[in-house]
């Protein structure tokens, strides 16, 4: 069966079965690494990529409902040769140990800060609860997710 | 420079195993400089505190650095990357090998400018003489240059000569990590590779007794089934497949199982098993311990502790020509290369191990067990290469975890509140059983095979670093001490290496009974700490502490925040760490704030440092207030993060660390000095929060209830 999905502005069109998890195809189909295999069970967020705009764990998200919808990937942040706001600042606090979760958090991070550019402490905190680290980096990705707030990571 | 082949001369760090310069550093022509670790990254930064060395001690700039994946087939052995020792081992060898292939530039350019070495100056790889013209490294270099033992008689630069050393340096993965660039073994992805998963019996000693192989290979895209004792696994075109396929064999496999867990997973259990027992430390002034005034007991457990790695073990295997080739991320490819060739059958050279990066590991969790597993499957498949993605379940089921502890101490103050008599007893199984090559097999699916392997014996790290008994020994100044070891050899539950290993447990326990006592003394604890201590740097990180936390002497929480302190050097010989946390105790305990002040000897990389500590402190947070792996008598009951929640985003302290740098002295290893004293100091708050003292982690709501009833 052939399904088409637009994954950070270009149409693909994916033959597998409906239910398979929209992790795997952008992994093994379009290889796309950026999101990454955590549980497969929705619980950490390791995986998580926009649909529409909207954060959703894509290990737990079947290829069927992506149909038609747009997909961003942490692939598809850059623009113009350039890292997006919150992938600079997440360089620039060096908010990373091993880097597993980063993806997922950054893509969290961004459908968070495009519905409220200046959120507060406890807002960040509340929209990565979904997220895991198991690094203990918490506070740099906190500290990041602020200072691309700071300089109006918007896009 | 002479080497007196007969005798070699012990060089410094890994040097000394792996001895050719060429090993080590390679000089090319474009411009750049190879270093060849054997060291992984394993999350903690290690590269980038590996290439500055190497930058500082050639003079080039950082950008020139490339580091060659660690690969069997020409890094150095450099064994486990664990115990915080790659620094001090593979650090140190890169130190001199690269001060060494400096002087042999020099020599060369000396050479070639005609004039002495006195007169040369270097600056990123350009040599100039004062008397003008200059010759650079890529000029000079050769493939011979370093072809050659290395002497370790070219001393590395002194401190005060650093300009990369002590600075800090951004780390080199984490642009590409935070772009989604692959760069783990899980995002490895090979021509013609196919898919695979494992079928692990539901509990440790389950017996495969049925399975419809046909029914399973019947399925869409299953290429082969591998069915070998109580090991099965499954091979697919597509990973969806494999998972589907593994879902169809979890239904209709039958297994038999055995009820050979622990009744409890209360870690008191130790208690009653059989030990090896060794006392360890040992001293008697019965003069002092005649002054005795007042004694105190107290029991302390901790409990099995999983590594948790976020992204499940991964390996990928290609067999091919009578011959494989392993990507892993595990902590040690020669040592798993030989418990590989010792399953196989076969001459370890015939087998490429390669390393790449996984998810943070903590320790020794399925990384190596992951190898063996795309081992077996690519074997089934000649000539295609399998990526085998452990479940979230595999990982948290079949990975060894922390061991279970109990620390009994009992300890007598005399009259003006002094500790005059220590006694200390700990139970623990070893914490190692990593793949050695030694005695028997350390890889899961070798011991689920028709025909199966032996794992090899456990071993228990020798002191000073120690494994069960790592910190057990305090290092506090008492007049009497004795300290047992107590060994429990029976493993019900598969265990190992975890991130500080039996200092986690140690350092909780006697860095309790420490406030426990001062309490006892009437004392304040950050005075009642120094007043037992000599070591001036041991000082020193205290002070530092209590003074950034604005610490007040005698200071009480007010019922529901609270403050306390814990320390360590770790392994009694590494990094020293003081840390104050401040908790606040609602409905749940929260760790607000945290405070550390560390000394870890010169500091390659302080930002390094800093986010090691920052994260070791965080994740002991975790481990102190949530977890514990979960069982009944025959099964595992903790397969997801469900079962086994750890601290998140809304419960993560704020963390500031102060580093103590000594750049005179040698580097001290710093990735695991955190675990004891925070998981004290956590209870030391609560205990200053509330005036309840809790002994058992995790320091759950049920804890507190329990305390307080």
């Amino acid at each position: 069966m052939t399904i088409t999905i637009h994954v950070n502005g270009t149409g693909h069109a994916v033959a597998a079965e409906p239910e398979t998890p929209l992790l795997y195809v952008l992994r093994n189909d379009l290889k796309l690494k950026g999101a990454r295999f955590g549980c497969g069970l929705g619980q950490c967020g390791a995986c998580t990529v926009l649909v529409d705009g909207k954060p959703v764990q894509s290990c737990d998200f079947p290829l069927s409902a992506a149909a038609g919808k747009s997909v961003t990937t942490v692939e598809g942040l850059a623009a113009d040769g350039k890292l997006h706001p919150l992938q600079r600042a997440f360089i620039a606090e060096q908010a990373a140990q091993c880097g597993y979760c980063v993806t997922g958090i950054i893509m969290t991070a961004k459908a968070l800060l495009d519905a409220n550019p200046r959120p507060s402490d406890a807002e960040i905190r509340a929209a990565l609860k979904g997220n895991l680290c198991r690094c203990g980096t918490h506070q740099r990705i906190l500290r990041a997710i602020r200072r691309a707030s700071e300089a109006g990571a918007k896009a | 420079m002479t080497t007196d082949q007969n005798a070699p001369r012990k060089l410094p760090g890994n040097l000394n195993t792996n001895r050719r310069l060429d090993r080590w550093l390679r000089i090319n022509r474009d411009g750049t400089v190879t270093a060849f670790p054997g060291k992984v990254e394993i999350g903690q930064g290690i590269l980038t505190a590996l290439a500055q060395i190497v930058a500082e001690e050639l003079d080039v700039a950082l950008e020139r650095l490339r580091l060659a994946p660690t690969d069997t087939t020409y890094s150095p052995d450099e064994g486990m990357t664990s115990g915080s020792q790659s620094i001090t081992d593979g650090g140190v060898a890169l130190r001199y090998a690269a001060a060494e292939a400096r002087f042999l530039l020099l020599q060369r350019a000396a050479a070639r400018l005609g004039v002495s070495l006195e007169q040369l100056s270097v600056a990123d790889g350009v040599v100039s003489a004062r008397s003008g013209g200059s010759v650079s490294y890529w000029d000079l270099a050769t493939d011979d240059l370093l072809a050659r033992e290395a002497s370790a008689e070219i001393a590395p630069k002194p401190a005060s000569q650093h300009t990369v050393i002590g600075t800090p340096a951004p780390r080199r993965d984490i642009a590409a990590k935070v772009s989604g660039v692959p760069v783990y073994v899980h995002d490895l992805d090979l021509p013609g590779m196919l898919h695979g998963r494992l079928a692990r019996p539901p509990s440790y000693d389950a017996r495969l007794v049925g399975l419809d192989e046909a029914e399973v290979r019947s399925l869409p895209g299953v290429v082969a089934l591998v069915r070998d004792g109580n090991f099965v696994g499954v091979v697919a075109a597509r990973e969806e497949q494999a998972l589907r396929a593994l879902a169809r064999i979890k239904r209709i496999a039958s297994w038999e199982e055995k009820t050979a867990l622990p009744q409890t997973t209360d870690p008191r259990f130790l208690l009653k098993e059989t030990t090896e027992d060794e006392v360890i430390s040992d001293k008697r002034d019965t003069a002092a311990a005649a002054r005795a005034a007042k004694t105190l007991e107290a029991e302390y457990t901790r409990p099995y502790i999983a590594h948790a790695a976020l992204g499940p073990s991964c390996a990928v295997a290609r067999f091919e020509n009578g011959r494989y080739t392993v990507w892993t991320h595990s902590q040690g490819i020669y040592p798993l290369r030989n418990d590989l060739a010792g399953v196989l059958a076969m001459d370890k050279e015939r087998i490429a191990v390669i390393h790449m990066e996984g998810a943070g590991c903590y320790g020794h969790n399925g990384a190596d067990d992951a190898a063996l597993d795309a081992v077996l499957l690519a074997r089934a498949v000649p000539g295609r290469p399998v990526r085998v993605q452990w479940t979230r379940e595999d990982e948290f089921m079949w990975e060894p975890y922390g061991p279970a502890m109990v620390v009994k101490l009992k300890a007598a103050l005399d009259s003006a509140g002094n500790i005059i008599d220590w006694n200390e007893d700990i139970w623990s199984n070893s914490h190692s059983t990593r793949p050695s090559g030694l005695g028997g097999i350390n890889l899961l699916a070798a011991w689920h095979l028709a025909q199966p392997f032996k794992p090899a014996p456990p071993r228990n790290p020798p002191l000073p670093g120690g494994g069960s008994h790592r910190n057990a020994i305090p290092i506090y100044e008492f007049p009497n001490q004795r300290v047992t070891n107590r060994l429990v050899k029976r493993m019900p539950v598969r265990v190992s290496a975890l991130r500080a290993l039996g200092a986690s447990a140690n350092v909780f326990a006697i860095e309790s009974f420490m406030d426990e006592l001062a309490g006892a003394a009437g004392a304040d604890p950050v005075e009642f700490r120094l007043r037992h201590l000599k070591d001036p740097r041991a000082r020193a990180v205290i002070e530092t502490v209590a003074s950034k936390a604005g610490w007040r002497k005698g200071e009480k929480g007010d019922g529901a925040r609270g403050r306390g302190v814990g320390f360590a050097r770790y392994k009694n010989g590494a990094c020293y760490l003081a840390v104050i946390v401040e908790v606040e105790v609602g409905r749940e305990i929260a760790v607000r704030r945290a405070w550390a002040a560390i000394d870890a000897g010169l500091v390659i990389n302080p930002d390094g440092l800093i986010n090691q500590t920052e994260g070791g402190i965080i994740q002991s947070t975790s481990w102190a207030l949530k977890e514990a792996v979960r069982f009944d008598r025959s099964r595992i009951l903790t397969s997801n993060w469900d079962d086994y929640p750890i601290l998140n985003f809304e419960e993560s302290p704020q963390v500031e660390v102060t580093i103590l740098n000594r750049p005179e002295l040698p580097p001290l290893g710093a990735g695991e000095g955190q675990q004891g004293p925070t998981t004290a100091a956590i209870a030391n708050a609560i205990c200053n929060a509330m005036g309840i003292r809790l002994r058992d982690m995790p320091f759950t709501r049920e804890r507190v209830m329990a305390a307080l009833a």
